[in-house]
């Protein structure tokens, strides 16, 4: 591969703000007296919960099992007593069914899986089975359970580590890729083996040489390439990373393994070496606590089911109110209402974001100015659409091929007339779904 | 802690570039500068006249069509009609009288924006409706322009006739002259120099895509140097069209114009040859020395039609189309 991959059409540089936190090694958040955990973390189907109020459970233990193929099971971050299964806080600004645990401060595994020592010699299907019982998600933010990918229907001969991390302000993954280096390659071969291949390919922006040094030490160890990214927002994105390294773009509707890819983020790829070498399932992650207001800005393996209030007293609190309160990164992530949401499975950051930044805009008349269609990645054309949108014509809009974005928010990150092109986007997508759905009842 | 229950809930993304519209008005503005110095240069200070008067023509029209119209009345804070008036200007001679420029802030701002629904909405470049309708209105008050006189502030002589593109035969300004400036035209038109100094800078602050410009000015030269070396006495050599008269303002600032010309880098190209092509034909047999106006104007018309027939294939679409094929 070379060592200039290939640029993908548009994108853009916002800053990236990630100094804040890039230098500060990853701590542990100490044990907490209440852990909160949302049922309902990954893409596809919910758990079905399996304990109820009064159980004991152990550190591991499961609390809610996979409900179809595209479902995760989801498990105990602590030893303690299933307090209370109601509905609680969730991400979308709406209260979702959470299982709340009251610890009892023991933290007692009750390790249910042996680990998997010898996993070069073991068959793939048991180390896949593995990953499933795991309740692996994509750890990057979209949450799609990584056992899924794992089961190509087609043939697949490129496994990617996403380690390009291009959302603003997140450090998560390069301090995992810094201290945790051999983790993510040995990660990067078990996938491999699942997959039936040998090699391995990681994806690391430019802006993290630290991290592609010391990956790029160890990597023929684990028969693993390294590949510098350029720094270009959406760089992370699956379709625009698989083009950047192969040159095969994903086809509308498609997925990766269309043009035999399978991409996994580089802290899924850690999480299923604690899975299957340790035997752990996944009950903890990494995640950036950020943003100027805060006191101590910093990277935290926190528990799932921790309230995001605890991970910002362990920042310091803030220095001042801020504007919004978002999980995620600022261009992809969702503004919070509550401090009570809890850390997910695919909670990369937890951001503050100063009044300055999102001073609130009016939106304006398009002027045709064509920032859009050159910052859009997915070359369609955002005002084009936004306008069709507007005149509540859904039908054009899915014509103009609104389906092919994916929400990167490149187009209303350049819009001088900051018109609301993103929210147009999702709005279409709805109805046309919302559309088809009807026409198929009828 | 923070208090939850000041957070804004707000969709994604969180963070703005900084572009804004004011912004972008504000660099042209500063892009036009140089053409407005040498335009002040020639024809002293009767050009920084109309160059005020035609400015805050177009902003006071805009702030009182707004208020007669029961609009928000602070569009003009965005610079559009500033700029507008400017351009106008620009398209008007030194000679031009106070009412005209006034006449001409309204036909601009009032026919050319506003009555279609203001900034964004416009189908045709305001201060070129402005230009044709006065042109049209008053022909003689028009074609009539003021000689240069470089360095004297207040001479004016108002009698040259029309511009370069009328000459004929030996009484073709030199290509030295042209390039400077120092020829009869309109205010902005005259000096390709200060034309290109400004053009470069839109280029370089990437406010403006170079697919228009070059497709503009590129097919001008060609058609007007195939003409020229068939028929020498039909028409002047490429190098003088494309200096003399008003194609350089044209495709720089006015072809160029974000709300009347295509969204897509081929639909630019497509629009650029169209202007080219329709000036090209207007100067070399057309009614009219200059064609400039009218060909950006048509091609204004028909921007929707090339947005629409331009829109290209998404990332990833064409290997559905080769699967289905299979």
């Amino acid at each position: 591969m070379s060592d200039n991959p290939r640029k993908f059409k548009g994108g853009v540089h916002p800053e990236d703000s990630k100094a804040l936190s890039a230098s500060k090694p990853v701590q542990t958040a100490p044990l907490l007296g209440k852990y909160t955990v949302i049922v309902h973390q990954n893409i596809g189907a919910p758990p079905e919960i399996v304990v109820k109020k009064g159980d004991l459970v152990k550190k591991g233990q499961l609390l809610a099992k996979a409900s179809g193929f595209v479902s995760v099971p989801l498990h105990a971050p602590t030893s303690g007593t299933v307090t209370a299964i109601e509905k609680s806080p969730g991400p979308a600004c709406v209260s979702v069914p959470s299982i709340e645990i009251t610890a009892d401060g023991k933290d007692e595994w009750g390790s249910p899986f042996e680990p998997i020592a010898d996993w070069r010699n073991t068959d793939p299907a048991v180390l896949k089975q593995r990953v499933v019982d795991a309740g692996i998600v994509g750890m990057g933010g979209a949450g799609f359970p990584s056992h899924v990918k794992l089961s190509p229907t087609k043939p697949v001969d490129t496994l990617i580590l996403n380690g390009a991390e291009c959302e603003p302000y997140l450090t998560a993954d390069h301090r995992l890729m810094l201290e945790q280096t051999e983790d993510v390659l040995l990660g990067a071969a078990i996938l491999a083996r699942i997959l039936g291949l040998k090699t391995a390919v990681i994806g690391v922006e430019a802006n993290k040489p630290d991290a592609i040094s010391k990956l790029n030490a160890f990597a023929s160890k684990y028969s693993v390439t390294v590949q510098k990214l350029r720094v270009n927002y959406p760089q992370g994105a699956e379709k625009q990373l698989i083009y950047a390294l192969t040159g095969r773009e994903v086809p509308i509707g498609g997925l990766p393994m269309d043009v035999g890819c399978v991409v996994q983020n580089v802290a899924s790829a850690v999480a299923v070496v604690e899975a299957v070498v340790k035997g752990i399932p996944s009950i903890e992650r990494i995640t950036t606590v950020t943003g100027e207001p805060l006191v101590n800005p910093g990277n935290w393996r926190f528990r799932i089911g921790t309230p995001i209030s605890k991970a910002l007293e362990l920042a310091g609190g803030v220095k001042y109110q801020p504007a919004k309160l978002l999980l995620g990164g600022p261009m992809m992530g969702f503004a919070q209402n509550s401090l009570d949401v809890t850390v997910m499975k695919n909670t990369s950051g937890i951001l503050l974001i100063p009044v300055e930044q999102v001073s609130q805009y009016t939106s304006e008349p398009c002027i045709r100015c064509g920032r859009c269609v050159e910052a859009c990645p997915m070359d369609i054309l955002p005002a084009t659409i936004s306008q069709a949108v507007e005149n509540e014509r859904f039908d054009w809009a899915e014509q103009l091929n609104v389906a092919a974005c994916i929400e990167c928010g490149s187009c209303s990150y350049v819009c001088p007339s900051h018109r609301p092109l993103n929210q147009h986007f999702k709005r279409a997508k709805a109805e046309i779904l919302a559309a088809r759905r009807k026409q198929q009842k009828k | 802690m923070p208090d939850a229950t000041k957070l804004v809930i707000s969709n994604s993304p969180h963070i703005r570039g900084g572009e804004t519209i004011s912004k972008i008005m504000v660099q042209v503005f500063i892009a036009l500068m140089p053409a407005a110095l040498a335009a002040v240069w020639f024809f002293g200070l009767a050009a920084l006249e109309v160059m005020v008067l035609c400015t805050v023509g177009c902003m006071a029209v805009e702030v009182l069509w707004n208020k007669a119209a029961g609009r928000s009345s602070d569009s003009w804070k965005d610079g559009s009609a500033a700029l507008t008036g400017l351009l106008l200007a620009m398209n008007l001679s030194a000679g031009a009288p106070w009412w005209i420029c006034i006449l001409g802030s309204l036909l601009a701002i009032g026919l050319g924006k506003q009555l279609f629904g203001g900034l964004g909405y416009n189908p045709f470049n305001p201060a070129l409706v402005a230009r044709v309708a006065l042109l049209i209105g008053f022909p003689q008050l028009m074609t009539t322009w003021v000689k240069p006189a470089p360095g004297q502030w207040l001479a004016y002589d108002a009698l040259t006739g029309a511009t370069p593109l009328a000459a004929t035969g030996k009484e073709l300004a030199s290509i030295q002259d042209l390039f400077i400036g120092n020829v009869g035209g309109c205010l902005g038109e005259t000096s390709a120099l200060a034309l290109l100094i400004g053009g470069a800078f839109l280029l370089v602050r990437r406010l403006i895509k170079w697919h228009v410009p070059a497709s503009f000015i590129g097919t001008v030269a060609l058609i007007t140097g195939l003409a020229h070396h068939f028929n020498p006495e039909l028409t002047p050599p490429a190098l003088y069209h494309v200096l003399a008269g008003g194609l350089m303002i044209g495709a720089f600032f006015m072809a160029t114009d974000m709300v009347t010309s295509p969204m897509t880098a081929n639909g630019a190209l497509i629009f650029g040859c169209g202007c080219g092509i329709i000036t090209s034909v207007i100067r070399i047999w057309g009614g009219y020395p200059e064609g400039v106006s009218f060909s950006i104007l048509f091609m204004n018309a028909l921007t929707p039609l090339i947005d629409r027939y331009t829109i290209g294939k998404p990332f990833g679409y064409i290997r559905i189309k080769k699967e289905a094929a299979q």
